[in-house]
């Protein structure tokens, strides 16, 4: 009989043998870590469905809130979030791809640069509560904007500048240095290769790095609380200098009551909350695949 | 005539006779480079190099590895601008001008002196607007249509891709995609077309398609190459300059360089005993 020692290329090898089991225990592992996390979001979701789909209906869409569960509605901390949301992107987005840019394409690598950088990482990892106190300060009470929600979108915007800016640098990072060179031996400047090809070029990484901004931001509820959204609003906003509410203030105010119809109307606006974080992420991956073709 | 040229240009010290287009050298010359060093973080990379450039003739840049020819390559076109380390000195007389004088803007610069890359590096875009952006930023008034159709005639690339024009560039083999970088740069019209080992990445289909290309192109435009293919320099150029580690070890005619070459040095080389 053929043992072994004929066939090199036979699995018998006990050491090889332990090598693919170490690989298959490693993967399982990763697998099941990986399902864990995807499960609890599921039960999170699963539960908040089971308790807020109650009162999900247009009724709820279309009222202010109210002391009575069953005509409280959301509308007035909708609208003041998709206020606060178009504000925060016009604000944010082209202060923070503008500050990408500059500090990957003109600016040079000189002491102060690297300062700017090394503080922009760190303003990444700031708790939000106090960018609310910086909101307070500045914004509030040293530009005398009131509580509006001009104010609640320059804090917004100060807190998601870091992210947006880091991302769009890893971004514009990966564009080739073949296409800068391309354009640069064409008789192109800086500024004209930098808007007509390193930008294209990474728009899809930016998008991508702005949605996951926004979608902090408009989960945040600390820095409107500190700057002063209000937690009960029988209005909509007419303009940036209104005062207004959000939904995750509105969510905190019901989850903070003591009646448990209350507690399910939170989860109710927890379920809008999602569905507008969803559709704004939807409506990313179509422009993103719009333009990368 | 060669020896006289050999003699001239060889002989260091020549400063005057090179700045000044002095008839060292038969042909009319379109650029001069004349003492010229270009240091990485202040060390030589190219050392004390001068030879002319013939217009409407090919000149070929020849060498080991590393010796520098491309770097001494892109200093023609202020290429180098963009690495912070490099740092050069002597002259580089283009049209009387010094290329790297204070006034000089280098966007300028690049627009007549073109630039092919080693590797095909067309704009992620249509294959139109590959060619028509450099002559768009620059302000070009005729029509556009007709400039993309004749750049990519004089490429040997129109009938290729006459009928997909607003495909997306990437969509060509890498061999149309190094002719259209070369119709790309055709379309600003430069006065000199700098091409780094243009064929290196291409097959040898493709490598006689862009070479038949160059000799086209030779009748109205001045053409250096770099290139590590002995047999493409002595197939193409009109001159050639071998370069080794950062010194210019011999420049001549062509045909002379390879057949009848001056210097030990280039004899070893180009008959392959090392390199």
């Amino acid at each position: 009989m053929n043992q072994s020692s004929d066939n090199a290329l036979n699995t018998s090898d006990r050491h090889l043998q332990r090598r693919h089991r170490k690989a298959s225990l490693f993967s399982s592992f990763c697998a099941l870590i990986t399902f864990m996390g995807v499960a609890l979001l599921a039960l999170l979701l699963y539960q908040v469905c089971v308790d807020g789909i109650k009162w999900l209906d247009i009724q709820f869409l279309t009222s202010f809130p109210s002391r009575f569960p069953a005509r409280a509605g959301i509308l007035s901390a909708l609208v003041g979030t998709l206020w606060l949301i178009s504000l925060i992107a016009l604000i944010a987005i082209p202060i923070g791809v503008a500050t990408a840019l500059y500090l990957e394409e003109f600016s040079k690598k000189n002491r102060l640069n690297r300062l700017i950088e090394l503080n922009i990482s760190n303003l990444a990892g700031v708790p939000s509560i106090v960018y609310g106190i910086i909101g307070l300060a500045l914004f509030v009470r040293g530009l005398n904007l009131e509580r509006s929600l001009i104010s609640g979108a320059l804090t917004m915007s100060l807190l998601i500048l870091p992210v947006i800016i880091i991302a769009s640098r890893e971004a514009i990072k990966t564009v080739p240095m073949s296409i800068r060179h391309a354009a640069f031996a064409l008789g192109a400047t800086r500024w004209q290769t930098a808007w007509a090809h390193v930008l294209p070029a990474s728009f899809p990484g930016i998008l991508t790095g702005v949605i996951l901004a926004l979608s902090r931001a408009i989960g945040e509820t600390a820095p409107l609380i500190m700057i002063g959204g209000l937690t009960y609003v029988a209005f909509l906003p007419d303009g940036p200098m209104d005062s207004f509410t959000a939904m995750p203030i509105q969510i905190y105010n019901w989850v903070a009551r003591p009646q448990h119809e209350f507690h399910q109307l939170a989860a109710s606006a927890i379920i809008v909350l999602l569905a507008v974080l969803l559709i704004m992420n939807a409506a990313a991956i179509v422009i993103r695949h719009k333009t990368e073709r | 005539m060669s020896a006289q040229l050999d003699e001239k240009l060889m002989i260091p010290g020549q400063r005057e006779q090179a700045a000044n287009n002095k008839p060292a050298f038969a042909e009319e010359s379109i650029l001069n480079l004349d003492q010229v060093n270009i240091y990485y973080s202040g060390k030589a990379a190219i050392k004390e190099v001068s030879f002319p450039i013939a217009k409407q003739k090919i000149t070929s840049l020849i060498g080991p590895s590393g010796c520098g020819k491309s770097t001494l390559l892109r200093s023609l076109n202020r290429m180098n601008d963009f690495i912070p380390e490099v740092t050069m000195d002597g002259l580089f007389t283009y049209n009387g001008q010094n290329l790297n004088a204070p006034s000089v803007d280098p966007v300028e610069v690049r627009r007549h002196i073109g630039m092919v890359f080693q590797k095909p590096n067309p704009f992620p875009k249509t294959i139109y607007k590959n060619i028509a952006w450099g002559p768009n930023i620059n302000g070009y008034q005729k029509s556009l249509d007709e400039l993309v159709e004749h750049s990519l005639k004089q490429a040997a690339l129109w009938d290729e891709v006459k009928d997909r024009l607003h495909e997306s560039a990437l969509s060509l083999s890498g061999g149309q995609q190094q002719r259209l970088c070369i119709a790309r740069a055709l379309a600003m019209e430069p006065d000199i077309l700098l091409m780094d080992e243009p064929c290196s990445a291409l097959d040898p289909i493709s490598t006689a398609h862009i070479e038949d290309l160059l000799f086209e192109l030779k009748t109205r435009y001045t053409i250096v190459i770099v290139t590590h293919n002995m047999q493409q320099a002595a197939r193409i150029s009109d001159y050639t300059a071998f370069l080794e580690s950062g010194e210019l070890i011999e420049f001549g005619v062509t045909e002379q360089l390879f057949t009848m070459p001056q210097k030990q040095r280039t004899e070893e080389y180009v008959t392959g005993r090392f390199g």
